[in-house]
């Protein structure tokens, strides 16, 4: 018996370390510190022998060294995480963290200064660009993948296959707050159940944006849900709920189809599911969005920080979008935004207006022209 | 001081009053460090109670208190601000209520039965067992209820929710079941075996000698464990913030997600909330009410024992 205790004990701790290494991003191992002199030409032979296992991006040098801190949306979290794991691959001597505080945690650090990469499931606002001049922090904008932002139900819910627009807004608007609580109160053919809500809380790029295309208003809506900056929490909820729904990035219906079904979005033109082909021809709407990392102008010019959001924007590492559930740019897109980022352009293209609903990047870079 | 060996009244006056000037001073400073250590948590007490009451004082001046003790919703983040403190406040009460109706008749068994009826070498693991359930962490005590009780429970009562306040208040329960026990032990142990002896002596039995001498003589301890269970089911966090979910409902349903005042602190605090702004306070004001309530829980208990403790000589 006291043995079992043990055990038990035991088992209980490898399951809280087993979640906080699987809670905190992985780093890539041993870290070679080699001084890396800044502009030198690949020394062969310098005692740093890394094996370039399949390096998808030849840009890359492997005697780089340095830290990159990521930091910010939670949604474009699995895009870093998964590029920061190869990417350390090749570079062994780079350790990048990324961290998930949500967009707008995530610029108030990088306002500060304290991270050289800030991820943002929407453009920066205007009181954030004030935040940034105030802390003398010049940052790059961009934009790095497409994300259909989903709206998913529990797989025993059968009624919800497809929502209006205003049926999201009758259930997510201010004043339904406290009113607003079974399913017939959305639609009459609905069943007389109750709803259980789930969503990012007011610190989420994707929570701005959602109330942006939905309510109509950025920052509006009932509080009355459950709200967590940690999407798992999110997935766990509607999961466990058969009345519930909830919104997040694609990535994490992705990761979790077996748990949770898609609703299908009816912005007027009939239902549409977010899908790489529905997100490329514009036909999902209004929840397509671009997301966006902002770079540091001071750390873009450290050839670990560089070289990493270089590894980013790479066409090879496309795949690596794919894999975690968005969409990757196109490839005329994707050479704009490298010519953006080696010539180094301060500033927002959408003029720090926050959350914009049906834009398309194509024209927003050429209007900038 | 004179060395004449002739004067012996001199060496005799010598040894009755030695020169102790040192050791006064030496005396002094250790006092001084003594007390300033003391000091330390006095101070840092101080200091929390002073930041929460200027904090909530700034909180009052712009939310009149009649709001906070009388709306029925608690959003204070969102676009339509509400500031009912009683929806956390029944939140906390439900989870606490749970997890005290599971501890108290646990551990007050488990203790009467480690001090009266365990033979020694069962008691020799029984309670290290006890104290390992001690030694987990708050998290994996949530994540166990969110992954674990809260699938099991639902296989038995339908329409019970992903995150619910009674698996957390079960599993925060178990977690404080070594705090009552321990105490609870550790009050009854203290019983003088004379008392025993006399009971026996009267005639009575083994169950009437605890029912009727023993756990009256340790009321006082025991309640005391008691009331510490309460403060520490009303002030932990990890597992209802992440077991009971987080959203603010008001009433005492104990199958659908609940808000507990903790649990918003969380919440709030792992966000972006700007310091000076209405969001923080909002910390604080929480916090104070907390406060308050575990203030007089132990208050209450300080009260009680003072006034039921048994003295033998």
């Amino acid at each position: 018996m006291f043995s079992q205790n043990t055990r038990l004990a035991s088992v209980a701790s490898i399951l809280a370390l087993a979640l906080a290494v699987t809670s905190c991003s992985s780093n890539g191992g041993n870290q070679a510190s080699s001084p890396s002199p800044t502009g030198a030409a690949n020394t062969p032979g310098g005692g740093d022998t890394a094996v370039n296992t399949t390096n998808t991006s030849n840009t890359t040098t492997s005697n780089l060294s340095g830290n990159v801190t990521v930091d910010g949306s939670s949604t474009v979290f699995p895009i870093s995480e998964a590029m920061a794991e190869e990417f350390q691959k090749a570079n062994p001597g780079v350790k990048v963290t990324v961290g998930k505080s949500g967009t707008g945690g995530g610029f108030k650090k990088f306002c500060n200064g304290e991270t050289d990469i800030s991820n943002a499931s929407r453009p920066i606002k205007p009181e954030e660009v004030d935040l940034c001049k105030k802390g003398n922090v010049e940052y790059v904008e961009l934009p790095v993948a497409y994300d259909g932002l989903s709206v998913v139900v529990n797989p025993q819910n059968t009624f919800a296959q497809c929502l209006k627009v205003d049926e999201l807004k009758k259930m997510w608007e201010p004043t339904a707050q406290a009113k607003v609580t079974t399913w017939n109160q959305i639609r009459p053919s609905f069943p007389n159940e109750r709803i259980g809500l789930y969503g990012p809380g007011t610190d989420s790029g994707t929570y701005d944006f959602f109330t942006k295309a939905i309510v109509g208003e950025e920052g509006k809506s009932r509080g009355d849900y459950t709200a967590s900056e940690d999407d798992n929490t999110l997935v766990q909820g509607v999961s466990a709920d058969k009345g519930g729904i909830a919104f997040f990035g694609y990535a994490y219906y992705a990761e979790n189809k077996d748990k949770l079904k898609l609703v299908a979005i009816d912005g007027g033109k009939g239902c549409v599911e977010p899908s790489e082909a529905t997100i490329n021809d514009g036909t999902y709407q209004p929840l397509a969005r671009p997301e966006f990392i902002y770079v540091k102008k001071t750390a873009a010019s450290r050839p670990e920080v560089k070289a990493f959001v270089e590894y980013m924007l790479a066409p090879a590492n496309k795949k690596l979008i794919s894999e975690v559930g968005y969409v990757p740019l196109p490839d005329e897109l994707l050479t704009e935004v490298q010519a953006r980022f080696q010539a180094g352009k301060v500033g927002s293209i959408f003029e720090g207006k926050g959350s914009q609903v049906g834009l398309t990047l194509k024209d927003l870079l050429k209007q900038e022209k | 001081m004179t060395t004449n060996p002739s004067s012996t009244e001199q060496i005799n006056r010598d040894l009755f009053r030695p020169n102790r000037q040192l050791n006064k001073w030496v005396e002094l400073v250790v006092k001084t460090i003594f007390a300033l250590f003391a000091l330390v948590s006095v101070a840092t007490t101080i200091g929390i109670v002073l930041t929460l009451i200027f904090e909530t004082f700034a909180f009052f001046s712009e939310i009149p208190i009649w709001r906070f003790l009388t709306d029925t919703q608690w959003t204070p983040r969102f676009f339509n601000p509400q500031y009912g403190i009683f929806v956390l406040i029944s939140a906390t009460l439900l989870t606490s209520t749970i997890a005290i109706s599971v501890a108290l008749p646990v551990g007050l068994l488990s203790a009467i039965c480690l001090s009266e009826y365990a033979p020694a070498k069962i008691r020799r693991w029984l309670k290290p067992a006890l104290e390992i359930l001690a030694g987990v962490p708050t998290v994996v005590f949530g994540y166990f209820a969110l992954l674990l009780v809260t699938p099991f429970l639902q296989k038995i009562i339908p329409g019970l929710q992903g995150f619910n306040a009674l698996s957390a208040g079960l599993v925060l329960g178990v977690s404080i079941i070594p705090l009552v026990a321990s105490l609870s032990e550790d009050a009854i142990y203290a019983v003088p075996r004379s008392l025993r002896e006399g009971a026996y002596a009267l005639g009575a039995t083994k169950r009437e000698t605890i029912v009727g001498v023993v756990l009256p003589s340790a009321l006082s301890g025991i309640v005391a464990s008691f009331v510490l269970a309460i403060s520490r089911a009303v002030g932990e966090t990890m597992i209802v913030a992440i077991a009971a979910g987080q959203n603010p409902t008001l009433g005492l349903n104990p199958f659908v997600p609940v808000m507990t005042m903790t649990a918003y602190i969380v919440q709030a605090s792992l966000g972006d909330t700007p310091a000076g702004s209405l969001a923080y306070r909002t910390l604080f004001a929480v916090g104070m009410t907390l406060f308050l309530i575990t203030l007089a829980l132990n208050i209450f208990s300080f009260w009680f024992v003072r006034r039921f403790r048994e003295k033998y000589e």
